[in-house]
């Protein structure tokens, strides 16, 4: 993605306004400071009342029911699929999968596409910068089949090694799946150039979006992303919904995943025939009322515009990076502002990262401590956990001063 | 200054009595917290009236979990391994003195759950050690 104007039209007062938790103190007195998105995004107001209207109004199940109910829930379903392709620049919705999450979305290429078109010996290229939930899908598959799996490089900068890529992809690679923003370093990707190197070596192309999709505008059609996984609850929607989305023929052609209701035509004693796309994916009752909440959450995020809420998230990232880096012993990891989006992981010298989210979490800031589900990664740091802070359209400078002001106090705290 | 991190709690992860490694050792034993990543190990030499008598701990992790394991120690040399079996979570809870959330918990009953798996003599730790 290139770099984006610090100039912005978002308007963080009136944003605020639309999310109620963060009217909430933590305790009396103590405002919260959420900079934990990069875990789960805070809910609008909007996207709240799309899921309590739907129980308080419409609750049906979808599909085959008759009655104004079921047409409306149903509807309403349908209607989520289609604004989430919109949103991702996909004109045909077919081809958007719900699942429970990004996770289950990789999972479910890895168990289908993968098992049935991966044989041993076959290649498939991951990067050292991946989030738990698109390593081992492959780490299962690769067991199971005898699949070779490699990685490009996190260079020192916390960018990915394209010369290593190039390197690997002239070993004839069946797969590349990457993630287009590190949930560790921050770091976007070059997604369009790894997808068109990638599909120049005859490989097809997974992008994990799950922090990249909440963020910035993505385009899976400019991409020319082979599949796309992304889950709902990171961009303003609820927990319990996430997205596939595929190329058509690739799905066609996949089996189904999970075997059950909705996903088949026909079904016999001893066979069934799988249902179109996307329903052949999507077995059982779904999360319809968290269908609503992605349908809301898509329309907040559009009306509030993709391009203001990447820049605006630009310039405080910048600001947080400046203001971190001037707190002595505080180290932040990852590319400089340019290359990365609102994700901040940083240690500070002698204390660990557990303690200095406790004592922020006197004064009402939240951030996490851990290996955040990355912990190659953190291995090749040569860190056993960091502290994450991270940012979304709703945070303002003066709780990245809130950060600062309490990460001097740890210092105090803890005599270093 | 700050309830939390008691004096006690900052004075024994700043300054632990009993960090180091044994070696030779009659027992030693190593576990980590996988959500985090802290890491502890715990060395034990017993004479041969059967009493510790000597204890000591390494690895690396947050304050409690350090904390925890220093003062965990301090109980531990002169007991029995028989001894060591008994010792419930709220034996070290109460000399930590703070409330802890149920990740925290997690930290500050780490060196209890290594301890008792190696008095137990087992190949792998299991978190029904240190409930009750």
């Amino acid at each position: 993605m290139e770099p984006v104007s610090s100039l912005t039209s978002l308007d963080v007062e009136r944003v605020r306004e639309d999310f109620p938790i963060l009217q909430r103190e933590i305790r009396p007195g103590v405002p919260l400071v959420y900079l934990d998105s990069a875990a789960t995004s805070q809910k609008p107001a909007s996207v709240i009342e799309s899921i309590d209207s739907y129980y308080a109004r419409t609750n049906a199940n979808i599909h085959r029911g008759i009655h104004t109910l079921a047409e409306e829930a149903t509807a309403g379903y349908e209607a989520a699929r289609a604004k989430v392709a919109k949103f991702i620049g996909i004109s045909n919705a077919r081809q958007v999968i719900f699942t429970r999450n990004a996770t289950e979305s990789i999972n479910l290429v890895a168990q289908t596409w993968g098992r049935a078109n991966l044989h041993s010996g076959d290649l498939v290229i991951l990067t050292e910068m991946e989030h738990h939930s698109n390593l081992v899908p492959w780490q299962m598959l690769a067991s199971e089949k005898g699949l070779r799996l490699e990685f490009i490089p996190v260079t020192d900068e916390g960018l990915l090694d394209l010369e290593v890529y190039q390197t690997l992809l002239a070993q004839g690679p069946r797969l590349v799946a990457f993630t287009h923003m590190s949930n560790v370093l921050g770091t976007i990707t070059p997604a369009k150039e790894i997808i068109r190197l990638a599909h120049q070596s005859g490989a097809l192309a997974l992008v994990d979006g799950a922090q990249s999709v909440p963020h910035f505008p993505v385009n899976a059609a400019d991409l020319d992303a082979d599949f796309l996984a992304f889950s709902a609850h990171k961009m303003c929607g609820p927990t319990g919904i996430g997205v596939l989305f595929g190329k058509e023929a690739l799905l066609e052609a996949m089996p189904p995943f999970l075997g059950g209701g909705d996903m088949i035509r026909k079904v016999f004693l001893r066979s069934f025939t799988p249902n179109e796309l996307p329903h052949k994916f999507e077995a059982g009752t779904p999360a319809i009322a968290e269908a609503f909440g992605l349908g809301a959450a898509v329309d907040y995020l559009t009306s509030r515009g993709m391009e203001p809420i990447a820049s605006y998230e630009h310039g405080l990232t910048e600001y947080a990076l400046d203001r971190l880096e001037e707190v002595p012993g505080v180290h932040v990891y990852g590319p400089p502002a340019q290359n990365r989006g609102g994700v901040l992981s940083f240690t500070m010298d002698g204390i660990h990262p557990h303690d200095v989210s406790q004592v922020l979490d006197r004064y009402g800031v939240a951030i996490r401590a851990g290996h955040h589900c990355a912990m190659p990664l953190h291995e090749k740091l040569g860190l056993a956990a960091t502290s994450r802070a991270s940012l979304y359209l709703y945070n303002r400078t003066d709780e990245i001063d809130r950060l600062v002001e309490a990460l001097y106090t740890v210092k105090k705290i803890f005599g270093s | 200054m700050d309830d939390f991190y008691r004096e006690l709690i900052i004075e024994h992860y700043k300054n632990p009595s009993h960090k180091g490694e044994l070696n030779p050792n009659d027992i030693t034993f190593e576990d980590e917290n996988p959500l985090c990543g802290d890491q502890i190990r715990i060395d034990l030499r017993v004479g041969a009236d059967g009493k510790i008598t000597e204890a000591v701990f390494s690895g690396h992790g947050c304050a409690i979990s350090q904390a925890s394991a220093d003062l965990l120690l301090d109980e531990v040399v002169g007991k029995t391994l028989e001894e060591v079996k008994t010792i419930g979570k709220n034996e070290i809870l109460n000399v930590l003195g703070i409330e802890l959330g149920p990740v925290r918990l997690k930290c500050a009953l780490l060196p209890l759950k290594v301890l008792k798996a190696g008095a137990y003599g087992l190949k792998q730790a299991s978190d029904s050690l240190v409930e009750e």
